[in-house]
């Protein structure tokens, strides 16, 4: 049963059927960076006051790597989507919040990139 | 838009203030902080890529007062989004609702965060100096 009035029904207004992807995905990124941001946190403390060559060392092995790239892509993903709700709860100009949201997407984006592409020159440079 | 003259759902103003609603908009504040934070991974990333002269600067500005400031507060703030992010995705499958296990949860979130943080720094600090 549609319990919108015809009305709603021609404007558009209403679900628009996209809340349980959002919802969903950031609950599986969530539970992703359970074990993800644990590791990360035990690694850098592990490696307190290591110099340059022993980041380069950690880094360039294929599992850390594999590893800080799942963390990477589940962060930026997780981030986005939380701003997402925040900028949507707070922003209520309509051209500011399209603005903002565009805008944490490309840099969401964009500061993932840089750091798979960084991880990934250490991995492939030696 | 016809939106703008709906009525609205009793908000935040109407209740009576309780130190649970502290720990739910901390949950917002430090998954925002934890966004900014980023920032810093992106560039220790980048500049571990680039070569010892950039990873030099990171590290130094990781070890000066204002970053051993910052480095501390997204430790705090990372286990109590991990943490209490446990708590609600615990909620999400119905558990914990009832209003007393809810504040235990809450005081367990806030010292096993706590708890975390310090661990971390003292061992953190004490590999470094060994």
């Amino acid at each position: 049963m549609d319990r919108r009035s015809p009305l709603a029904r021609v404007r558009g207004l209403g679900s628009a059927k996209e809340g349980v992807g959002h919802w969903w995905a950031q609950r599986l990124t969530a539970l992703a960076l359970i074990p993800l941001s644990l590791w990360f946190v035990i690694s850098v403390v592990a490696h307190s006051g290591a110099d340059h060559e022993a980041m380069r060392d950690w880094v360039g092995s294929p599992l850390v790597a594999g590893l800080l790239i799942l963390l990477i892509v589940s962060t930026f993903y997780h981030v986005y989507l939380g701003l997402q709700v925040v900028i949507e709860d707070y922003v209520h100009s309509e051209i500011v919040k399209i603005a903002s949201l565009i805008a944490i997407k490309g840099l969401a984006i964009l500061l993932a990139v840089v750091a798979l592409l960084s991880v990934m020159s250490i991995l492939f440079g030696g | 838009m016809a939106s703008a003259k709906r009525p609205l759902s009793p908000h935040i103003q109407v209740y009576r203030w309780q130190w649970t609603m502290l720990l739910s908009i901390s949950h917002r504040a430090t998954g925002v902080g934890l966004g900014v934070g980023t920032l810093l991974l992106v560039w220790w990333l980048a500049a571990a890529a680039s070569g010892p002269e950039a990873f030099e600067s990171v590290q130094g500005f990781i070890g000066s007062f204002i970053g051993q400031l910052l480095l501390f507060g997204w430790t705090f703030a990372l286990f109590y989004h991990l943490c209490n992010g446990i708590r609600h995705l615990g909620w999400d499958m119905g558990l914990g609702f009832e209003l007393d296990t809810a504040y235990k949860s809450g005081l367990a979130v806030l010292g096993v965060s706590a708890a975390l943080t310090i661990l971390s720094w003292i061992v953190g600090y004490s590999l470094a100096a060994g």
